[in-house]
């Protein structure tokens, strides 16, 4: 998929401060130029702990420019409310994708790897391979 | 035969017992859980019950469908996918049909067990509603009344587990004494199926 356009990342997280946090982290460690399209997701919508399916769907049009849209997510309910509104079909953007990746390490993976202009491929790996980077 | 009515009786009954119900649900998530699940089903059937009555649908199908999306979208915690992709893809297994069999809605039941049990990870014995579904899916073929039976004894018998799956699993060894509130939901689920069914 080339379209010239970034691939947009999603940052869905339990709690609004820590999705809002990490998407800053990483666009500040992306750093330099124009960055790929960011949308934290967290919490619910009253500002309470957990997910809302909106809020995720609402962040995945934000960052859509045609080239795919990864979510990356942090525990239990953000994995599965992502997975059933890929099952459901038309709930998320076409060429969205749930990434299997640590929230944090993979979010700044997939920010830096997106601004770069790599496709949705490239991104997921890159925020997969956070992953084997072992800290001890 | 089962009608569009019949299911809109259960979910209501669901819903009342979930009301009726929320403070044990809270207690037995506060033993091993984040405590909020009677609260979060509380917020997900109020939700159901207001879009059925906004826009009520013509099919038994079309019903749990829009039952599964409400509670999706508005509980926030995991039970809100679980039981929405329970209740979405029973619905897509009753295609558009006016009316249902008992055994056709056994045999939709059982592909939205599936479905939920895949989209979890979670098999029978991780104390999970996984539990008392299944079983109750297994009688469903008897009765309505065996079903009910057969999810509230699958609910009990989650007390010795160990739990596998959710925020209940980091607690180890410490989840066991507990019955899962998961599958106590679960129970309630399936004894308002029975109870609208007059049994």
């Amino acid at each position: 998929m080339s379209t010239g356009q970034p691939v947009g990342v999603v940052l869905v997280s339990h709690s609004r401060a820590v999705a809002k946090a990490v998407a800053e982290l990483a666009i500040g460690l992306a750093g330099g130029g124009t960055t790929a399209p960011v949308a934290a997701a967290g919490g619910t919508p009253d500002g309470g702990l957990g997910t809302s399916s909106e809020l995720i769907a609402a962040a995945a049009a934000e960052v859509d420019r045609g080239a795919g849209v990864a979510l990356l997510v942090d525990l239990g309910s953000a994995v599965l409310t992502v997975k059933s509104m890929l099952a459901e079909g038309d709930e998320l953007p076409e060429g969205a994708r749930l990434v299997d990746a640590p929230f944090v390490e993979g979010a700044v993976a997939a920010v830096v790897t997106a601004s770069a202009g790599a496709d949705l491929d490239a991104v997921e790996a890159a925020a997969s391979e956070a992953y084997d980077y072992r800290k001890v | 035969m089962l009608d569009v009515d019949f299911f809109r009786r259960w979910l209501t009954a669901a819903a009342a017992a979930v009301e009726r119900e929320a403070g044990r649900l809270t207690d037995l998530d506060s033993a091993i859980g984040d405590a909020d699940h009677g609260s979060n089903l509380q917020r997900g059937f109020r939700a159901v019950i207001a879009a059925l009555e906004a826009e009520p649908p013509e099919t038994p199908g079309a019903t749990l469908i829009l039952a599964g999306r409400q509670l999706i979208s508005t509980v926030g915690g995991a039970s809100g996918p679980l039981y929405g992709t329970l209740l979405r893809r029973t619905g897509k297994a009753l295609g558009d049909s006016a009316e249902v069999t008992a055994p056709r809605l056994a045999e939709a039941l059982g592909a939205g067990v599936a479905a939920v049990a895949q989209l979890g990870g979670a098999k029978a014995g991780d104390k999970t509603m996984i539990d008392a579904l299944e079983p109750a899916v297994a009688a469903l073929g008897t009765s309505f009344a065996a079903a009910a039976t057969a999810a509230d004894e699958g609910a009990v018998a989650t007390v010795p587990l160990l739990a596998r799956k959710g925020r209940a699993s980091y607690l180890g060894e410490r989840s066991i004494g507990h019955q899962d509130p998961g599958a106590t939901s679960s129970a309630l689920l399936i004894a308002a199926l029975a109870a609208t069914a007059g049994e």
